[in-house]
């Protein structure tokens, strides 16, 4: 059996997910390389879990930029709401406002997305 | 653990509280961020993302089912949302997303005196991650970073639960091979136990 034939079992086998076939157990334990090649694997591993505690860092732009494209969103579902509430609101004329509003904040942003791009370049 | 504050909101958020929804945004945006960057590879793209998976959140939140984290709740559609963008951007750009993407491999920390200025594993290990292909390196960070199931990956990249597993093992073979590319015994335990101390 070749190391490199028994390389992604190794990958797979490392967090449980699977077992290793008798013939490759049985190579594992004579072959030097596998066994170095798995604790590479689990070390791996253990640094990728420990990755889920670090964050990417960036500029507080994006925060901003998010709430800005949320807004007209949320005036979109407000006007949905009194809609809701208010029973004698004209069926029709309420579904035409929403849509505005819909259409305008899609506008919204987008144009906030060009603003920060431009913001950036700039 | 979330707090029963967070749950609060999360509950003033299924109600239509934007303030509420706010809030969880401002509490969540940088995990958020940092997914999407680690799936999409770049500042801007991730940002497209994040603005994406949020306005997804705002529109379904009322049908976030308390059982399950808001957490993995918004993990789940950043990876979609990243999903998404990466197949979009691979037909603009007409690039080879395909699994068997080879990227140049030019093994920087090959001489074990260079590679002892290189600073630790983690280092190591977030550089190696941007050099895989983007579909090899979604499934690993989702499901080694993030502990996503098999079943949730293939959902969200919109692949079969078996192609998920078969980038994964490419993915982790990628990795290893990039951080450990002398391969020999005496390097894994001496460098890597080092790298591993200084790491945690
Ligand atoms: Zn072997």
């Amino acid at each position: 059996m070749q190391c490199e034939t028994v390389s992604l079992q190794l990958a797979e086998f490392v967090d449980g997910d699977s077992n290793l076939s008798l013939e490759t157990g049985r190579h594992v334990e004579a072959c030097l390389r596998c066994q170095a090649e798995l604790a590479q694997y689990r070390k791996l591993l253990r640094a990728l879990t420990m990755l889920r505690d670090q964050y990417v860092t960036t500029d507080a732009s994006i925060l901003d930029e998010l709430l800005d494209a949320l807004r007209p969103v949320a005036s979109v579902h407000r006007i949905h709401r009194l809609h809701h509430r208010n029973k004698k609101a004209a069926y029709v004329g309420g579904i035409a406002a929403a849509a505005t509003a819909t259409a305008a904040a899609g506008a919204f942003v987008i144009a906030s997305r060009l603003a920060g791009r431009q913001r950036l370049a700039g | 653990m979330e707090s029963e504050k967070f749950d609060q909101l999360i509950e003033e958020a299924r109600e239509g509280d934007h303030r509420a929804f706010e809030s969880l945004v401002r509490q969540t945006y940088a995990d958020t961020y940092t997914l999407a960057f680690r799936l999409v590879g770049n500042e801007e793209d991730a940002r497209d993302v994040v603005q994406e998976t949020y306005l997804r959140a705002h529109k379904g939140i009322q049908k976030f089912r308390g059982d399950a984290q808001l957490s993995t709740w918004l993990h789940r559609i950043t990876a979609n949302c990243a999903s998404t963008f990466l197949g979009r951007r691979g037909r603009d750009r007409h690039e080879q997303l395909q699994d068997e993407t080879d990227v140049v491999d030019d093994h920087p920390q090959r001489d074990p005196a260079q590679r002892a200025d290189l600073g630790d594993l983690r280092s190591h290990l977030v550089e190696a991650l941007m050099h895989l292909p983007p579909k090899l390196r979604a499934v690993v960070v989702l499901r080694d970073i993030y502990d996503m199931s098999h079943q949730s990956i293939a959902e969200q990249l919109d692949i079969t639960e078996s192609a998920a597993k078969v980038r994964l093992h490419r993915a982790r073979k990628r990795l290893r091979e990039r951080l450990y590319p002398l391969n020999d015994e005496g390097d894994l335990e001496g460098g890597a136990d080092e790298e591993d101390a200084r790491a945690m």
